[in-house]
Order: C-alpha cells, then structure tokens, then sequence
C-alpha cells in the first residue's frame, strides 16, 4: 500500500478477490461475526494488513473493533470466512495449535486484564513465562521494559495499587515484553496523559520498526498523526467503511 | 517470541495466589480417607479371617470319639485314626492331645474342671482334599466300621454360616471403600470446577497468551495434588490411630475369633498407600476435569 494514497490500507473491495498481497501477516476474506442469533456484528471483513505494517483502527462506538481485534488475537473464531493469520488458516487450524500462534501476538486489553494477584513484574513476566523462559533470564528484559514504561520502581506493587494509567503501561509492557510477531492494542492510550500516551506509542513505533506489526484501535485522533506512516482502517457498523480513505490522516482542526 | 514451549519455569507456583484452591475440599478428602481406611482395613481383615475360614471348611473334620471309658475311647480313638489315616484323599491325621483339649473346655469347665469324672471325647482332626471333603461317605462308613462310638464332624457345618457371614461383610467393605472413591472423585470434581470459576480471569489471560491446556490443567492439579495429600495424610493418621486403639483391645479380649479378623501386618502396606492413591485419584480427577472444561474455551 502506497504512503501517500488514499485508499484505506490493504483493504479490498469485492468478496472474489483472489489473491491477497503478498507478504500480508494477516488476511481476512469475507469474514463475518455473529454473537448467537443475533445480526451479525461485523460483515463480509475482506482485507489485508501487511507484516511490518501500522494500523491505526477507527470507528465509532459499537462498530465491531473490539470484536474485529478478538479475531485478531485469536479469541473468537468468525462465523464465516476465512481468516489467515502467518500464513495459515486459522478457522479451520486445530485448536490444539492455537497456543503457538498466540505466542506470537501481544494484545493490550482495553480493560487491561492484568492478573490481580501478582506484581508488577510477574504480570510483565507472564507471557515470557508461558513461552517456557527460564527465570534467571526474566530479570533484565523485564526490568529494562518496566523502566521503559516508567515503573521501574513500582516492580513489585500489585494491580489494585496501581492508577489506572500505571496499570495500562503494565498491560502494555506485558503485550510487548516478547517481542511479538503481531501486537494488538485496544484503546492502548486512553488512560495515560499525552505525553505518556505519545512516549507509549513511540514504544509502538519502536517495536513496528523492528518488525512487528502493529494494530492499534483507538478513538483519539491525535493519535493518528503521531506515526506519519501508519495506515487506517475503519469499521462502521460492522463493516470496513470509508473507501477513498479521508481519515487516513485526521484534518488540522481535528488536532487541536 | 517463539512457540512450542511445553511448560512454565520454576515461577509458575506463583501463577495462581497463594492457599488452597479448592476451599474445604483437604477437609472433605481427610474425612473420606479416614473411612476409606476404616472400610478397607475392615476388608482385609475380613478377607484373611475369610481366607482361613475357606480353608478349614473346605478341607477339616474332626473325629469326636464319645465314649465313657476312657479304655474303650482310648482304642476306639485309635482304631478310628487307623481307619482313615491310608485312605485315598487323607493328607493328615492327628489325635487332639488331651491337654488341647482341656484348654478348649476350660472356660465351661473352670480350671480343673476335667479332673472330675465328666467324660470327655477323645478329638481326631482330619484334613482331607477338597474332592473327598465332598464325598465323606466312603470315611464316615470307615470310621464307623472300625469305632462305633466315633462321630465324624464336619467342620465346614458351623462355620460355613460364619464364613458366609464374614465374606459379606467383606465385600461390604469392598463396595464401601469403592464408594469412598467414587465420592472422593466427585468432590475433586467440584472442587477443580470451583477452583477454575474462581480463577476463570487469569485462566483466560493465561490462554489469551499462548499457555496449552496442559500448562494451565498443571498449575490446578499441582495444587490439588497438595491439598489432596494434606487431607489424606491427616485422614490416615487418625484412621491408623483408630485401629491401632482396636487392635490392642481385640488382644486385650483374647479372643481367637476377633483376633482372626485383625489387620494382619502385610496389609498395612496397602493401608499406607491408600492416601497416595487418594493424591494420584485427586491429579487425575484434576487434570480430566481442568482439560475437559478448558476444551470448551476456544
């Protein structure tokens, strides 16, 4: 996808579409997601985001982001279409195989899902835990992200001691801490005050210039002009919306 | 970060918060591995009271030569020994020697009791095979040929009732001890479905970040396994307590029959691992039920 076009990222119109590109991380052909009986909540998603890639994710309340990032990081499956997530199907993947795919992805929750009962530390130690690290090899990466997120010294506090702002930074430092192949971050900065919210997405950055992609639903615009490389998607009610890609980046006045 | 890492590091005791799990189950499994002891030390002593009851009646008679002169009883005890002692299917034959079998009349009688001119039978214990146990005739004509004052005795009249008796009482045990752990199955069972409502939030963050069912089925049956040997050891020790405390009172009693049915010394060794048993079930309980309800979860 070109930087300078207007068309939203790697999205593609026309269900048939054949081919993706080539090198997408992620592919989504005609994917539609249905909770019960109900209508469905996202219909016929056709797109691709590109490995290496930056994604802002926009769209108004109840349009389906949440549930398209739980596509995403692997915690629905769609009702239908086809979801190709490094490559291979994942509908139709074995379960058994979805943990190793998970590896490979940091989400930052919008609720932050931090597990009350351990500290700092051992929150942002989890996922290294749960890929097998050794602790003897924990202590450094953690603490060096820990610093990065400004809590060094809050290591050993629990969830409940922290502001809401200190426990998004904890969410985010756990969702990138292994360095994934894919991040996922739900409203990532909608606690923390602009300058934390930039120095966070500057850690995004950081993290998507040495090769992960990075998707990033949020609502605060002024977010969008801070990575000048980012694309955008936009849902609206359900459905990729916005084709000729207006919002990619936000007008002056939205930036004041 | 890569996949295909198979377990958590040495931290993953900290992954669930500290204490029991499983609220009142240690408790629940002491209760029941004290009566699974009970039931099943019952069982074994039962099975080995059984077990000789089986033998004797399958294979003893006994002679009772009943006769008031004790020269006539005399001969006629050893014209019945020679009568049986070469026949087809005898294995042995021994004369009851007469101190014996004061000390059997003895509690009737009183000390001295024999010294009186009570007559008293002269006593031939008999064991045969099996095969001619069930065919006594050919011996009770034998003996009645050569010492018309003999009786011939089968042992396997009266205590065919009492063996019937006590192989039902063992198998009560049996089925009670199998009870035992099928309850104690089931209150593993609610107790890991509790264990993983409680824990269902980090169960869930564990999954969202890759952790295999079996990672997460480890961490609940680890701790299971804990409280499971907690109960069960406090559940032994008060059920060995028990029947060490009845044991010396049976001896105490001297009763041959009470003593028949006490928890001979090999089966202690069952007894004792009985609670690992409990903590193996409990782990396994655990596990079967952790990966069943971890299943359900995408």
């Amino acid at each position: 996808m070109g930087r300078g076009g207007h068309a939203i990222a790697g999205v593609h119109e026309g269900a048939g579409e054949a081919a993706l590109n080539a090198g997408s991380i992620v592919q989504f052909e005609n994917v539609g997601l249905r909770y019960g009986t109900g209508a469905e909540t996202l219909s016929d998603l056709s797109f691709s985001l590109r490995e290496g890639g930056f994604y802002f994710l926009t769209g108004p309340s109840g349009a389906g982001k949440t549930s398209l990032l739980k596509l995403l990081y692997l915690a629905l499956r769609p009702s239908r279409g086809v979801i190709r997530l490094f490559g291979e199907d994942i509908v139709t993947m074995p379960r058994g195989r979805l943990p190793g795919f998970r590896r490979r992805i940091g989400v930052v929750f919008q609720d932050f899902r931090l597990v009350p009962h351990l500290s700092t530390f051992d929150n942002v130690a989890l996922p290294l835990r749960v890929a097998g690290v050794e602790d003897k090899d924990l202590e450094n990466p953690v603490r060096e992200m820990l610093a990065w997120v400004g809590l060094a010294d809050r290591a050993s506090a629990r969830p409940a001691t922290l502001s809401g702002g200190e426990q998004q930074r904890v969410a985010i430092a756990r969702a990138v801490i292994g360095r994934p192949e894919l991040l996922v971050a739900d409203e990532p900065t909608g606690n923390v005050d602009p300058d934390m919210a930039r120095r966070l997405l500057y850690l995004f950055d950081s993290l998507n210039k040495l090769g992960t992609t990075v998707i990033v639903a949020t609502h605060d615009l002024h977010l969008l002009t801070e990575v000048q490389r980012a694309d955008m998607l936009r849902l609206d009610r359900g459905q990729i919306a916005d084709p000729t890609g207006a919002l990619r980046h936000p007008p002056k006045r939205a930036e004041g | 970060m890569k996949a295909g890492a198979r377990k958590f590091g040495v931290a993953e005791r900290g992954l669930l918060p500290e204490g029991r799990v499983a609220g009142p189950m240690p408790w629940v499994i002491a209760i029941m591995m004290f009566l699974t002891v009970l039931a099943a030390a019952a069982g074994l002593g039962l099975a080995g009271a059984a077990s000789r009851f089986d033998a004797q009646i399958g294979t003893r008679i006994t002679i009772q030569v009943v006769e008031a002169n004790p020269d006539v009883r005399r001969a006629q005890a050893v014209a019945a020994m020679r009568a049986v002692e070469n026949l087809p299917g005898v294995t042995s034959v021994r004369a009851v020697p007469e101190a014996e079998v004061q000390n059997l009349l003895e509690p009737w009688l009183g000390p001295g009791g024999l010294e009186s001119d009570i007559p008293v039978p002269a006593l031939i214990d008999v064991d045969v095979t099996p095969e001619t146990h069930r065919a006594l005739d050919v011996l009770r004509r034998a003996v009645a040929a050569a010492a018309p004052a003999a009786r011939v005795d089968d042992n396997g009249q009266w205590l065919a009732p009492l063996a019937s008796l006590i192989g039902a009482l063992k198998w009560l045990a049996v089925g009670l001890v199998l009870l035992m752990v099928g309850a104690t199955a089931a209150t593993v069972v609610l107790a890991a479905r509790a264990a993983l409502d409680t824990h269902r939030g980090t169960i869930e963050i564990l999954h969202l970040m890759g952790a295999t069912d079996v990672q997460v089925a480890r961490l609940f049956q680890r701790r299971i396994a804990l409280d499971a040997l907690f109960g069960g050891l406090v559940g032994f020790i008060l059920a060995a307590l028990v029947l060490i405390g009845i044991g010396e009172r049976v001896s105490a009693l001297g009763s041959e029959l009470l003593g028949s049915a006490a928890v001979p010394a090999p089966a202690w060794g069952f007894l004792v691992a009985l609670p690992a048993f409990g903590v193996f079930l409990a782990m396994l309980v655990a596990r079967m039920t952790i990966l069943k309800a971890l299943g359900r979860m995408l």
